[in-house]
């Protein structure tokens, strides 16, 4: 006797972005906290030593934030004008900031007043940065110079002035105390040694430069402007590597996840673009609500911290790890010692003879009362909320499966008004779903059929048919528009491909179905 | 335990606790119509047939006792305990064939020793009776019995000689329902269970008056009742029906019922073992389910699965070279063709299935299996006429551990219409990767089968990657070249060749006018030939060099296929009502083989199954039968298959030597003995028997056995001697010694007569049956064995098995 074959529940693809691990590493975070500030934010900077502060630049300030304060721990508030670029030094201690008024500031990360003023540019200073050796400062300036500076007796050590346009970014290398690479509006990077007195490379980027980095290792160079994000490869004298075209606005900031595997790049078009620097894929897409000036990411990735246009900052938080987690659920759920030995250590001896229990087939809900044969019982248990909500799939293969034996029209008769108008905001719910769709049409007929004479009896009842109405209208409305524009494709598409002589037209026309079944004849996977 | 069943022209005894067929009881000419234990010795059984002879056997041996003839075809039979010597039967009322009247017949069976009796004594009962036997039934210790007729109840009382009817009304609700359909009595109390058309119960009583009359209704069942049975105690009443459950009713507790649900096809007949301890059922698909009363399944005897409808093609699975078709609704049979089994249903659609005539089911409609067979892909339906087809595309992969496919991936509604055709490339070495189907929406599809895309998905699953049209025809067919570089499709008139690398149109080929409806390459040598059979009768051959047509034929081609193993084609045309077969190689102009009216009606299902071992016949006729048999399943749906002339001669002996040692008992000695009898009835077989490995005593391990078996265990040593010293020689034939055993076994069966099935009658019975194949003369084993035999019956000779292998 074959035993009872319970309802098949199709596993449907899942519409939209495919969940990686990667999305869902980058999902793993809590909801942003929005800090607003005085001004667009232009620079954020995570200091390189615990407690990882982070110097957010704003308007005319610069705030210090602890990783996980909500409150500024400190502040700098002596600027003349808006401060731009604010950096600590490798060891936490000092910070340095451009400004509007062409002076670069050098503070102590504890104190208030600027340590030294470095003076000699005549315009605003966007670009400020210590070199490896800790004792110069880089800065760049909108006079198309960039200097360096000696910490010590604040003197200027050494002028270049190659640019021909505003110096919007810079970095210096980490591994060598000479060598720094700054980015212009000229479209070029370059790439200059201390130790000469011209830049050493130069690199056009086709776009005014916005942003730039340099991975670890320092053998590739990226930068950003424009809407493209492109790779260099330094080792090689600067030959492109790769050119990435993701965002459709200005890129203006980049970063690196702390291990140097994902590159994240911030654009004016309100996306945070994750990419696997390997395969320079997008893996990954953070939307925000504003145009983003500023990314910095924590070490280990334990934070996002994305500045915007309209002075707000916004900062994720890694959620707790998974494993911590499960070990604290685990040990609560632990059974008792006694019933958890007892079933464990009992190993039968050689001569025992094993007696099988059968193995008793567990059934859904709904499943038993289709076993029975109760058809409306098996509706009403696939109907309950949580299934209906949730897994509207089960409820639609329960009335897939009672269409199948023919009882359909038995179960959905006979319910009262309250039954009555929960089948119908199901309808109403799932109803355009072209997943669903099939299925649900005819249910949707058959309800129409049945409850025809009783329409005007029940407000609410009335009130989702009409709903129902005006939904299917407008789906007829989206139909009909995609199918315009299905036909738009296809003339352009006939007219921009070579001509081959393939008489197949079932490239363009594998999507131009009748409307209503747009999306059922594609090919659902199951994989068992 | 031995449960008897009639099938065709044989009943088949099968032993419960094995399943297996013991025998087959042959010797009716026509369908056999009942069978039914005789009331006074349970170990003979009367059948009774159309071609209007009642046979009494002893089924326990299998050997036919007597033959009553009776002259009119029967349709049914019935005996009781209290009428000794007379069994009652149904015939037509008139003597011309297509009589719709039938009449219960009481036959007086004359007690004499012949074979063939004719009974004489016939007078009748009741008249104008139903022809279905089910329809009636002895009454409590046979004091009446009763009939049903489609609205009348007819009981008749054998002492007071007189009938009562019952009648119903003709629709007390809707439509006209209330027919009988089957019919029982209990066993101990005057109460009749009929019943009906619209799943009642009716349970009379009380109906030795003719107006006080009552009943009580029961009803589960949703659609007809098909079979009702009493336990012998009559303590339950068995009931089922076309939703294949057994409903088992307590009497006189009739609101408690225990139920046995899904036990296959649609219950047919039930039947209760005499002690009561076990109910049987037998259903709609070619099955027999065992029960034990305790409701539980103890044993399926499972034949051939017979569907209503063969949709898929026939198909060999190229593993276990299983031939496979539709079995059971929703499934896939896998049938060995050697051994003449079912080896395994596999259940594509998954669903439960819902037993309601009516009803839009789910069907396996295609199936395809790919070189290597490690996969499978099934197409099913529901719906076909509506517009909202429901459509599945399975595909399955082979499971080692399992030995059994697995489901891979499911694609609902792939394609838009129905699907025509469905093929794998023959790849012969490494995977398989793509499958091409073709469907009524004008487009063909190719999947392929991908690597995950991620890697947390579990393994490679297949989708769509080419979508081919030509014109917006609609492809009917479909088929990959020998060696898959080329795709065929046959777009109605049109035929498009396609490369599946990268999906061009190569060239269209077309022989207007009439769609193609069947495309097949040619393999090996005739490789660059393409066939196409039309459906304006014409079977055309291209060119595929040169993109011509070679040559045209005219005939209504039904079925074309090509030999896996060689050139050969085979094409079944549809002539004058009756189907004709010829096989030909595409290259040469005259066909190596045809058959003219095979069979009538259209054949539409064939297969080629490789052989295991090439054959070296060098008969013309017979050489493309060298490398695969042809199966082939006529209108009828009877599986039909071609053999060598050498073949047929090596069933027939290896039949007739089954007859043999089917017949004797299996005692250690038959083999011994046996040997020696086979030699004398088959002198053409002696060359193959003189290999038996019974011919090298120095290997044997009973003889071994033998020597070291303390004395006093041991039969007396005259006679192991004699035993012993002709085992190890090789024997003549003694023509003389036949004679003599002629006359012998004319005196051991008069024996037999006597008693009723001893031991010792059943050594020395005859092996053909006098009415089968006649003059066939066998021995018997002379008097002094059959002596030995039975003075050694006592003693424990299982060391002798060692001596027969």
């Amino acid at each position: 006797m074959a035993s009872y074959k319970p309802t098949n529940i199709p596993v449907y693809p899942k519409l939209g972005e495919k969940v990686t691990e990667e999305t869902l590493y980058w999902k793993n975070y809590k909801t942003p906290i929005q800090i607003k500030e005085f001004g667009a934010v232009s620079n954020i900077h995570f200091s390189p030593v615990t407690p990882y502060n982070f110097a957010v630049t704003a308007f005319t300030r610069i705030h210090l934030y602890g990783l996980l304060s909500q409150e500024p721990v400190k502040t700098f508030t002596r600027f003349k004008d808006t401060a731009y670029c604010g950096r600590f030094r490798s060891d936490g201690q000092l910070l340095v900031a451009g400004c509007e008024d062409s002076v670069v500031r050098l503070f102590d990360v504890s104190g208030k007043v600027a340590l030294r003023m470095f003076k000699g540019h005549t315009k605003a200073v966007h670009v400020t940065d210590f070199t490896s050796d800790r004792y110069q400062i880089l800065t760049g300036s909108d006079d198309y110079t960039c200097c360096l500076w000696d910490i010590p007796n604040s003197a200027q050590l050494n002028t270049y002035q190659e640019h021909t346009d505003y110096i919007r970014c810079g970095v210096t290398s980490q591994l060598n105390r000479d060598l720094f690479v700054t980015g212009s509006y000229d479209h070029s990077l370059k790439v200059f040694d201390a130790r000469v007195d011209k830049s050493v490379m130069t690199i056009n980027h086709g776009h005014p430069v916005e942003s730039l980095l340099l991975y670890p290792s320092e053998g590739l160079l990226v930068s950003a402007g424009g809407r493209y994000v492109r790779v260099w490869d330094l080792l090689k004298g600067g030959q492109p590597l790769v050119s990435l075209k993701n965002h459709h606005k200005t890129v203006t900031c980049l970063a690196l996840s702390s291990n140097g595997q994902r590159l994240l790049s911030g654009s004016l078009d309100r996306h945070v673009k994750v990419y696997n620097t390997t395969s320079y894929k997008v893996v990954h897409n953070f939307d925000y609500p504003a145009a983003i000036l500023s990314l910095a990411l924590a070490p280990e990735d334990e934070s996002i911290v994305v500045g915007m246009t309209n002075s707000i900052l916004s900062i994720k938080h890694r959620k707790p790890s998974e494993e911590a987690k499960e070990t604290a659920g685990h040990q609560r759920r632990r059974p008792s010692y006694r019933v958890y030995a007892h079933r464990k250590s009992y190993v039968p001896k050689q001569d025992d003879y094993l007696v099988s229990k059968p193995v008793r087939q567990h059934l859904a809900k709904y499943d038993k009362q289709l076993k029975k044969f109760n058809v409306s019982k098996a509706l009403d248990t696939a109907l309950e909320t949580w299934i209906r909500g949730r897994k509207p799939e089960i409820t639609v293969a329960v009335i897939r499966e009672l269409d199948r034996r023919g009882t359909l029209k038995n179960a959905l008769a006979g319910r009262d008004e309250q039954e009555l108008s929960r089948l119908l905001s199901f309808l109403i719910a799932n109803l355009v779903d072209a997943r669903f769709a099939p299925v649900l049409i005819t249910a949707a007929e058959m309800i129409l059929d049945i409850y025809q004479s009783i329409i005007g009896q029940s407000p609410v009842v009335d009130k989702q048919l009409l709903h129902l109405q005006s939904l299917l209208e407008r789906e007829l409305d989206y139909q009909k528009d995609l199918l315009e524009v299905l036909g738009m494709l296809d003339t352009m598409f006939a007219s921009s491909l070579p001509k081959i002589e393939l008489p197949c037209s079932g490239i363009s026309t594998s999507n131009g179905l009748p409307q209503g079944q747009s999306t059922a004849s594609r090919p659902q996977v199951q994989v068992n | 335990m031995f449960l008897l069943c009639a099938s065709g022209e044989s009943v088949k005894v099968f032993s419960t606790a094995t399943e297996e067929c013991l025998h087959a009881l042959q010797g009716h000419t026509d369908l056999i119509t009942g069978v039914l234990l005789r009331p006074s010795n349970h170990l003979q059984a009367y059948s009774c047939s159309l071609d209007g002879t009642v046979r009494l056997w002893d089924f326990t041996d299998g050997i036919l006792i007597r033959t009553y003839s009776i002259g009119y075809p029967i349709y049914g039979i019935y005996a009781s305990a209290k009428h000794e010597g007379v069994i009652f039967i149904i015939t037509p009322m008139h003597t011309d064939t297509n009589s719709e009247l039938f009449q219960l017949v009481a036959v007086h069976l004359p007690q004499c020793g012949e074979q063939l009796v004719e009974a004489k004594e016939l007078s009748a009962v009741l008249s104008n009776i139903s022809s279905n036997p089910a329809a009636s039934a002895f009454g409590r210790e046979g004091q009446y019995i009763v009939s049903a007729k489609p609205l009348q109840l007819e009981v008749y009382f054998f002492k007071k000689h007189k009938s009562y009817s019952f009648f119903l009304k003709k629709d007390n609700q809707k439509g006209g329902k209330n027919t009988f359909t089957c019919i029982t009595c209990h066993p101990t109390e005057d109460c009749i269970a009929s019943g009906h058309e619209d799943g009642k119960i009716r349970l009379w009583r009380n109906f030795n008056h003719r107006k006080e009359y009552t009943y009580s209704t029961l009803h589960w069942h949703h659609s007809a009742v098909s079979s009702l049975r009493f336990t012998p105690e009559g303590t339950n009443l068995l009931s089922g029906g076309v939703e294949s459950v057994l409903v088992q009713w307590r009497y006189n507790q009739e609101s408690q019922r225990d139920f046995l649900p899904r036990l296959g096809g649609a219950i047919t007949h039930i039947s209760v073992s005499p002690d009561g301890a076990l109910f049987c059922t037998s259903h709609s698909d070619n099955k027999i389910t065992i029960i034990q009363s305790c409701v539980k399944v103890s044993a399926v005897i499972q034949g051939l699965v017979k569907g209503d409808r063969i949709r898929t093609d026939l198909m060999i699975e190229p593993r276990s070279k299983a031939l496979v078709l539709n079995g059971k609704p929703g499934h896939l049979q896998f049938y060995s063709l050697q051994r003449d089994k079912l080896l395994y249903n596999l259940d594509i659609v998954q669903q439960e299935y819902i037993h309601e005539s009516g009803l839009e089911q789910f069907e396996v409609v295609m199936a395809a299996f790919d070189a290597s067979g490690s996969w499978l892909a099934t197409v099913e339906e529901r719906k076909q006429k509506a517009p909202e087809l429901e459509l599945n595309l399975k595909l399955w992969a082979f499971d080692d551990q399992k030995q059994s496919f697995v489901l891979n991936t499911t694609i609902s509604a792939p394609h838009e219409g129905r699907i025509t055709a469905l093929c794998f490339p023959h790849v012969s070495d490494g995977q398989t990767t793509m499958l091409v189907s073709t469907s009524r929406d004008g487009h063909f599809k190719a999947w392929q089968l991908a690597a995950p895309a991620h890697t947390e998905d579990e393994g490679p699953s297949w989708s769509c990657d080419f979508l081919g049209a030509y014109h917006s025809l609609v492809p009917e067919c479909c088929c990959f070249s020998a060696d898959s570089s080329l795709l065929a499709v046959g777009f109605q008139e049109v035929v498009t060749v396609w490369t599946p690398a990268s999906w061009e149109l190569l060239t269209t080929l077309s022989q207007p006018p009439g769609a193609v409806r069947d495309l097949c390459f040619g393999r090996l040598s005739c490789s660059k030939y393409l066939l196409g059979a039309t459906t304006s009768r014409l079977l055309c051959c291209w060119n595929l060099l040169t993109c011509s047509l070679e040559w045209v034929t005219s005939m209504d081609v039904s079925l074309l296929l090509a030999d896996p193993l060689s050139e050969n084609m085979a094409a079944f045309c549809f002539e004058a009502g009756s189907t004709d077969l010829f096989v030909f190689k595409p290259g040469e102009p005259r066909p190596l083989f045809s058959h003219k009216a095979l069979c009538s009606g259209r054949v539409t299902h064939a297969v080629f199954v490789p052989r295991e071992v090439m054959l070296e016949s060098c008969d013309e006729a017979s050489q493309w039968l060298n490398c695969s048999h042809l199966y082939f399943l006529t209108q009828s749906m009877d599986l039909l298959t071609f053999i060598t002339k050498a073949e047929e001669d090596k069933l027939t002996a290896s039949s007739k030597q089954l007859v043999v040692s089917d017949d004797v008992a299996m005692t250690p000695f038959h083999l011994l003995l046996g040997k020696h009898r086979d030699q004398l009835e088959n002198p053409q077989a002696e060359s193959r028997l003189s290999v038996e490995p019974i011919r090298q005593p120095s290997s044997s391990a009973g003889i071994n056995e033998l020597l070291q078996m303390p004395a006093h265990v041991l039969p007396s040593a005259s006679f192991l001697c004699s035993m012993f010293v002709q085992s190890l020689l090789i024997s003549v034939n003694k023509p003389s010694e036949q004679n003599k055993e002629k006359e012998e076994e004319m005196e051991s069966e008069k024996e037999e007569e006597d008693s009723d099935g001893e031991m010792e009658s059943r050594i020395s019975r005859p092996e053909h049956m006098p009415s089968g194949e006649s003059g066939c003369a066998a021995p018997a084993l002379t008097k002094e064995e059959v002596r030995e035999l039975r003075r050694l019956k006592k003693l424990d000779h299982s060391w002798m098995k060692g001596l027969l292998d």
